[in-house]
């Protein structure tokens, strides 16, 4: 699950900054895991600075001090976690819980908001991939140590029993922050949590269900590339009977995706999940085939060039030497980020035709450009290598259609 | 001599009264005349009553094929064979025969839902979707109570003088109930729930059946039927439909319905019992064979992190260990190694090399030692694997932190310095589990603050992938990796050490992958507290 809402449609990839490789550096997905969550919107993560949430009965007695409004507390925080500072930062978190701050207020509004922050800043190249690693890591430090305060497990005690959550993220995904994150809420409001971690192999999760049998699974994905896995893994969870809440940037901003995989439901935050959770979903219906979702993958498409990535990659790098002396002259290691940024062209591609939402990679080549520009890094690579692609695919009419697509607003975001 | 025109209608008499199924179809294919026999064989969702498969073959007459018989097979009534009578207006004939019983006798379609075969094909699917004991039971309930009674109830084979009762009123939730009852008091029930010998199902009367069986909230009891669960096997349990007073008896199809859906019910129950023995057994002898969680210990950080080469398992041929210090101020002994082979067979081994070196950890001043033994004892088992591994003995000295480090076979540890430098240790060795003697040299490495020694095994840097899809990950890419790692904590560490080798390898085949970082916390440091409450894996 995100912590906040995304606001813009950007769901790309990690390390997408890739096409870096024509600058240097890649970007740590953990990083991503926030910035795909966008700016929060209002009511939900960071700068609702208005102290605790409003969706919340206070559960705890009033304080002798008041607790520290929530966004100075996250600027102390802040500053903390950027400087590596476990110590202080783990004492801002347990001060302001005993100050009175809700612990949900801290995980979502403070913590939350600050991992978000996290990927902003290293997307707009205000701090480096080991920083935003750095902090991540910190990050989950300080909710391991808070989620074992004594005002944690008072506020859980507060709540009537609830059911079974299994709380996982896609298999290949590790951004394991946000779904970390909801785990700790559902324990907060009173929920049996199975929480299964990052990168959790299907098989894995389903034997899981079988086993247990939750009320429910939360199923998170901060990557569209990790799509149909997700889809997988939805399927053969409804199959199992439990039902499944997806959350996270790769469903997109509106859950489109989660409803196009038939996900029972789909929440854009950790407070929306917990309250659409406590309403209780419908056992899934009759089950049904993956296929029966997505009839468009009727034409291979998606199959063709998800098993061509490799030649595909080969085919444009060969292009971009040929034409481009500047890329002829790249260090290996500039070399390797080339190709990994071109693997994950093409990985968006093949995700794009396996949803059929062609604004999927409009949304991810754009993404690019702006992490492009931030470095001060031309894209007219970017273009050509689009171009190159649309030749080796000319074949494929929904491929061709999708990269026209994102030539042409390419084009004009250039402008 | 009749009109023609009443010679057409008494055709028309004739063939809708006949017991055998039959139709006549127009050159395309449309429905002239049928037999009432002939409508209940074939309909269905096909559009004018003609299933497709008649409506080609008819086509393929009128487009002059010889006729002759075809065969089909009805998903209820079982084969069809259909036999053409072409007649001189185009129209043909078509003789259906049912070689496994009249037409007569399938089911009635729709009207009161009491022998749908439809249904029992969507409650079929619904059973079968899980391999939860619970859920399969609430699934039974809930469905039986919607379809076939009022309220139904299952009553579980339990233990000892408990009965396990899931009960469900119509349109409500199912209810879990442990009671304190004896299965006698309801006859046939006892050997249901035994699952031996076998029993039909049967009416018991509504006035003598225990207060017990019956639901919470449901009213006067009208009438009650009791089917066993057949289990194969195992006890599956016994479904008890209940009808309310005033709604009637049970009719005879509804009674042949129940038990067709006990007999898939009881089949459902069965699989899912035997899954949960076998996955209660797999876990409990995985629990033991699962890397450990690593955490803060005397002053020094430990992360850990495996991927089997089967994603489906959890454990494989690599592994690691951290053994605290017997006493304080003592070497706390990490180690990480790698069995021959991968999979359960592998994981197996390391179990028995996790367990006999920890037997060996008051040895374990002495690394030479210690694996000169477990060369030994693996020598002498009857296994023909070997292993390889690297032993690291840690003791926190003021800031720093001190490791021996003895590799036997095994990739020397990495060191990551503050600045961003990687060396390798010096330590090397032979395998265990070959050779009559182990030998190795140990190197001693002083970490300061913030500095770290990666433990890997070759599963890493052997995961072959790029974008070629065929290079190794290698040495120089580890190690490039893991200079950008300088001053990350050490669980960082390890977590972007795998999504490098996970991207790495994107969807190829590898081997198991195992990494531990040992790492001289960094001033203002927080230490990892505990596991916590719910958190499986």
């Amino acid at each position: 699950m995100s912590t906040d809402t995304p606001t813009t449609p950007a769901p790309p990839h990690p390390r997408a900054t890739g096409t870096t490789a024509l600058s240097e550096g890649a970007p740590a997905p953990a990083a991503r895991a926030a910035t795909l969550a966008s700016p929060p919107a209002a009511g939900t993560a960071a700068p609702a600075a208005s102290g605790p949430a409003p969706s919340l009965p206070a559960l705890v007695p009033p304080p002798s001090s008041p607790p520290p409004s929530v966004s100075v507390l996250a600027g102390r925080l802040w500053e903390a976690v950027i400087g590596g500072d476990q110590v202080r930062a783990a004492a801002l978190a347990t001060g302001a819980l005993e100050a009175g701050l809700e612990p949900e207020a801290l995980l979502l509004d403070v913590i939350g908001g600050l991992q978000a922050r996290v990927g902003r800043e290293w997307a707009a190249d205000r701090i480096t991939v080991i920083q935003e690693h750095a902090a991540t890591a910190v990050n989950d430090r300080v909710v391991a140590l808070v989620a074992g305060h004594p005002a944690f497990a008072a506020a859980a005690a507060r709540q009537p029993d609830r059911g079974r959550i299994a709380v996982a993220c896609v298999d290949g995904e590790w951004h394991a922050f946000p779904a970390r994150l909801l785990a700790e809420v559902l324990m907060l409001r009173g929920w049996r949590v199975d929480y299964l971690g990052a990168q959790c192999p299907t098989p894995h999760l389903i034997a899981h269900l079988h086993r247990t049998a939750p009320d429910a699974l939360a199923l998170s994905a901060s990557l569209s590339t990790r799509l149909p896995a997700a889809h997988a893994a939805v399927t053969a969870a409804q199959a199992a009977g439990v039902p499944v809440i997806a959350g996270g940037a790769a469903f997109g901003p509106d859950g489109r995706h989660a409803r196009l995989l038939g996900a029972d439901a789909w929440a854009p935050d950790a407070r929306a999940a917990a309250e659409r959770l406590a309403r209780g979903l419908p056992l899934p219906a009759t089950p049904h085939q993956p296929v029966d979702d997505l009839p468009h993958l009727a034409d291979q498409e998606y199959t063709l060039v998800s098993r061509s990535s490799r030649e595909l990659v080969g085919a444009v790098m060969a292009a971009l030497e040929r034409e481009h002396p500047a890329v002829r002259s790249y260090t290996p290691l500039q070399r390797a980020h080339t190709l990994d940024d071109l693997a994950h062209i093409v990985e968006h591609l093949a995700v794009t035709l396996y949803t059929g939402d062609p604004e999927l990679f409009t949304a991810f080549t754009g993404w690019t450009r702006e992490i492009l520009l931030a470095r001060g890094v031309p894209d007219a690579l970017l273009a050509f290598s689009l171009t190159v692609l649309r030749e080796q695919l000319r074949d494929l009419p929904r491929s061709v259609a999708v990269l026209t697509a994102a030539l042409s607003t390419s084009a004009g975001g250039a402008a | 001599m009749a009109s023609s025109s009443s010679t057409a209608t008494t055709e028309r008499e004739f063939l809708a009264a006949s017991p055998y199924p039959v139709v006549v179809l127009g050159p395309d294919g449309e429905l002239l005349h049928s037999s009432r026999s002939a409508r209940l064989l074939l309909e269905g969702p096909a559009t004018g009553g003609v299933p497709p498969w008649l409506r080609r073959a008819q086509q393929a007459l009128a487009d002059g094929a010889r006729p002759d018989t075809v065969r089909h097979t009805h998903p209820v009534a079982g084969p069809v064979e259909a036999h053409p009578v072409p007649r001189p207006d185009g129209s043909t004939v078509w003789w259906l025969v049912v070689p496994e019983g009249c037409a007569g006798l399938l089911p009635r379609t729709a009207g009161d839902g009491a022998c749908d075969w439809e249904l029992l094909t969507r409650l079929s699917g619904l059973l079968l979707s899980s391999l939860n004991v619970d859920r399969i039971l609430e699934t039974v309930v809930r469905q039986a109570a919607l379809h076939l009674a009022d309220a139904a109830v299952v009553v579980a084979p339990g233990n000892g003088r408990t009965l396990r009762l899931v009960t469900c009123l119509r349109g409500g939730d199912p209810a879990h109930v442990q009671q304190r009852a004896d299965p006698a008091e309801v006859p046939g029930l006892a050997e249901a729930l035994q699952g031996f010998p076998p029993v039909p199902s049967r009416w018991i009367d509504p006035d003598a059946t225990p207060r017990w069986l019956v639901p919470a909230g449901f009213g006067r009891v009208g009438s009650v039927l009791v089917t066993p669960l057949p289990g194969h096997g195992v006890p599956a349990g016994a479904l008890v439909l209940l009808r309310a007073a005033g709604g009637g008896p049970f009719a005879s199809e509804e009674e042949v319905f129940a038990r067709l859906f006990a007999t898939r019910a009881g089949a459902a129950v069965s699989a899912a019992v035997m899954y949960s023995e076998q996955a209660a057994v797999t876990d409990l002898l995985m629990r033991e064979l699962l890397p450990p969680r690593l955490e803060h210990l005397d002053g020094v950080d430990y992360a850990g992190g495996y991927r089997a080469s089967v994603d489906r398992d959890r454990i494989g041929g690599d592994f690691y260990d951290v053994h605290p210090a017997a006493d304080p101020g003592g070497e706390t002994l990490a180690l990480l190694g790698d069995v021959s082979g991968k999979g359960l067979e592998a994981a197996v081994m390391t179990g028995k090399v996790r367990n006999t070196l920890h037997a060996l950890l008051p040895l374990a001043d002495d690394h030479g030692r210690v694996l000169n033994l477990l060369n030994r004892a693996l020598l002498t088992s009857h296994h023909t694997r070997f292993a390889s591994l690297v032993l690291a003995s840690v003791r926190r000295e003021d800031d720093r932190v001190r490791v021996r480090l003895s590799a036997a076979g095994h990739p020397a540890p990495m060191v990551l310095r503050a600045d961003g430098r990687v060396t390798d240790s010096t330590t090397l060795g032979s395998i265990v589990g070959v050779l009559p003697e182990a030998t190795t040299c140990t190197d001693t490495v002083l970490l300061d603050p913030g500095e770290a020694c990666l433990l890997y095994s070759d599963g890493i840097t052997e995961a072959k992938g790029g974008p070629t899809g065929r290079e190794q990950f290698g040495d120089h890419r580890l190690r490039q990796a893991l200079a950008q790692c300088a001053g990350l904590p050490a669980e960082a560490i390890v977590e972007r050490i795998q999504m490098l080798a996970a991207q790495w390898l994107r969807d190829g085949r590898h081997d198991d992958m195992a990494v531990m970082v040992i790492a001289a916390p960094p001033r203002g440091h927080l230490p990892v507290v505990g596991e916590r409450r719910g958190h499986t894996t």
